[in-house]
């Protein structure tokens, strides 16, 4: 001790000797302060020190610095430490702060070889400072500016994409796009023949449905006979494309964004742009095109098992011999009603297209990034088929096909 | 932890293998490993592309489960463990994927804490305290607001790596730490792997076939052929380097002798 300190502080200080202790079982730490000379604090460490004993916050320390004549030096004693692991190193290194922001000598000299290290390792790279991040959210009103705004751009990145597809379209008709059939056979399969089970399932019910409701309103009138025309007319122009191209919407539209949304996250699109392979020709082309072929065959097929649907339910149910319902079904429909609804078709399939294979490119490089492509995708999807079967329903309409 | 002095722990086996043998179905990767990594040791796992490195490691981590043979960690077989007991070894370990394999979604700060937040009973506070630690020790103090994506692939690997010491491992798995990683940066995190073995008195296996890797960190090590499908080698690469065998001598000294 210094020779020049007066009596009453030297008492003060040999007095001075808090103790935190914890001593419920399994939990023992102690924590205690000596000041060994008037501006110097010694934290002695005892005990285990270990995550799982509830430490004492720094908070503890900082309430003996304030109290008494000001501290300038920091040391630490642990040779009675018993174990140890991160949570004595969290302390420290909250000691070390504090120390730090206050001027104050942090003496390592009293720790543990390893526990030494850890805290130089720790404190060797000073942390990055102006990351740009924790900022508070921005008030309401620039939100609702920035969310449309992004909104906004969304239109522009859209129609450039159908612009690029086009583009690759049209290299296909030259013959000078880069795409390997192989693919686009198996895109083919996958789009069609996979889907004729669901397709099946949902139609027939969908058929079902129609049959049975419109049956019970026509028999009061004794006119049974038009559900084949109800359901012909129907399911033919307007059922068939819509359940279709909803099911091909939550099926392949989302397996076309995660494909391509995946691919994304590995960089193999950049690959391929890397190698002076279009992307666009290569991956969403043969998708589009898949598409394109298949959806009518798949309407086509919905529309003649919607139609069977209403066939069984007008022979079991209202005594209509099978003879007489297609004969019905026959004299309602002509081409013009399956190529209203083939048509329909096909333009959903071509929107479904777009929408699974621009969230695909769209897609950020996170796990959450392909969900939210995928999500995005049949939602997208749904939303255009609906707006345009509205719209193409009161164009037929209006030019009376 | 970091209680026994080192010299005591390099005696202790910590990790033994016996009569292990691996493989995909019928096909066999490698048979009859017989190896032991002593408490404190930097073992390294090496030999050619395509031997079985990685897939000893994964027998090691509990990913696989051998065709034959046992691990033992301490004196407990882990295959035979219960899956409760499985469970409580593994939480024991640290694990460096090749590539880091950080959750995409999650921030820096949230990919050290989740361990943290399911196996320890911890307050908030307490968590970002520890997560700020571990961040800082690997260099990345300040970086936790950040997303896997928005950093280079060697901050991707030292961020793996904080949050595989999460839960105080005993022991570190590494699998190809330098691979990708420049020159110096792979350097530096050798001088890490030294620093926290050291420190923190863990145990730590890795699967490399960096040379300067090797002599730089590795204290004992097995070398798996790809030829005859098992270890022809093991002890300290220091040593192997005069070895008998003619594919290790090859391999350590990269045919230049």
């Amino acid at each position: 001790m210094k020779e020049a300190l007066n009596p009453a502080e030297v008492a003060e200080a040999a007095v001075e000797s808090v103790t935190t202790e914890n001593n419920t079982p399994g939990q023992r730490y102690q924590l205690s302060f000596e000041r060994p000379t008037d501006n110097a604090l010694l934290v002695r460490l005892a005990g285990r020190w270990r995550l799982e004993e509830k430490l004492p916050p720094v908070t503890e320390v900082q309430a003996q610095l304030e109290s008494g004549a000001a501290v300038t030096r920091v040391q630490l004693d642990t040779t009675r430490l018993a174990a140890w692991d991160t949570g004595l190193l969290t302390f420290l290194a909250g000691l070390y702060t504090l120390c730090q922001k206050r001027g104050i000598a942090f003496d390592n000299a009293g720790l543990p070889d390893g526990v030494r290290k850890l805290i130089d390792l720790a404190f060797a790279v000073p942390p990055q400072k102006d990351t740009g991040r924790r900022g508070e959210l921005p008030p309401v009103l620039a939100r609702i500016g920035d969310a449309t705004l992004k909104l906004l751009r969304g239109a522009p990145e859209m129609i450039g994409f159908i612009g690029k597809v086009t583009l690759s379209l049209g290299r296909l008709v030259r013959g000078r796009a880069q795409y390997r059939r192989s693919d686009l056979m198996l895109i083919i399969q996958d789009v069609g023949p996979q889907a004729l089970p669901i397709v099946s399932l949902i139609s027939f019910l969908v058929g079902l449905i129609v049959a049975y409701m419109g049956a019970v309103q026509l028999a009061q009138f004794g006119a049974q006979i038009y559900i084949a025309d109800l359901v012909g007319i129907g399911v033919v122009r307007e059922m068939g494309a819509l359940m279709t191209g909803i099911i091909i919407a939550g099926r392949t539209g989302a397996a076309f964004a995660a494909q391509l949304g995946t691919m994304q996250v590995n960089e193999e699109i950049d690959a391929f742009k890397a190698l002076g392979i279009s992307p666009m020709d290569f991956l969403v082309l043969p998708r589009m095109l898949a598409l394109i072929i298949m959806m009518p065959l798949l309407v086509l097929y919905a529309d003649i098992v919607g139609v069977l649907a209403g066939m069984f339910v007008a022979n079991t149910t209202f005594d209509i011999s099978v003879f007489e319902y297609y004969q019905q079904t026959a004299r309602a429909l002509d081409l013009r009603h399956f190529a209203v609804g083939i048509s329909k078709g096909t333009v959903y399939g071509i929107l479904i297209a777009i929408a699974g294979c621009l969230r695909g490119m769209q897609c950020g490089r996170s796990a959450q990034a392909v969900g939210q492509a995928t999500t995005s995708a049949v939602v997208t999807s749904i939303v255009f088929i609906v707006i345009a079967a509205s719209l193409m329903t009161i164009m037929f309409q209006k030019l009376g096909i | 932890m970091a209680a026994v002095p080192a010299q005591q722990m390099q005696t202790e086996a910590h990790i033994t293998v016996q009569d292990l043998t691996m493989a995909y179905g019928d096909f066999v990767i490698q048979r009859d490993l017989n190896f032991v990594v002593r408490r404190g040791d930097i073992f390294i796992i090496m030999g050619g592309s395509g031997c079985g490195k990685s897939t000893l490691l994964r027998h090691l981590i509990g990913l696989k489960a051998p065709a034959k043979g046992e691990v033992f960690y301490d004196d407990v077989n882990f295959w035979r463990a219960e899956p409760d007991e499985q469970e409580r070894m593994k939480r024991k370990f640290g694990v460096l994927f090749q590539s880091g394999a950080l959750w995409s979604s999650l921030t820096l700060a949230e990919n050290v804490a989740l361990p943290l937040g399911e196996y320890m009973d911890l307050s908030p506070t307490r968590i970002r305290e520890v997560v700020s630690l571990k961040l800082a020790l690997v260099g990345l103090a300040g970086f936790e607001e950040f997303y896997p994506s928005e950093i280079s692939g060697g901050m991707q690997k030292r961020a793996g790596l904080a949050r595989a010491m999460a839960l105080d491992p005993d022991i570190l798995f590494f699998d190809e730490p330098s691979a990708g990683l420049d020159p110096i940066s792979s350097r530096r995190l050798d001088d890490l792997i030294l620093e926290l073995r050291d420190s923190l008195g863990a145990t730590v296996v890795v699967v490399t076939h960096e040379l300067a890797s090797i002599f730089a960190i590795g204290n004992n090590s097995v070398f798996l052929d790809p030829e005859s499908k098992t270890m022809i080698a093991t002890g300290d690469p220091k040593d192997l380097v005069e070895s008998e065998n003619p594919t290790v001598r090859t391999f350590l000294t990269r045919g230049e002798s």
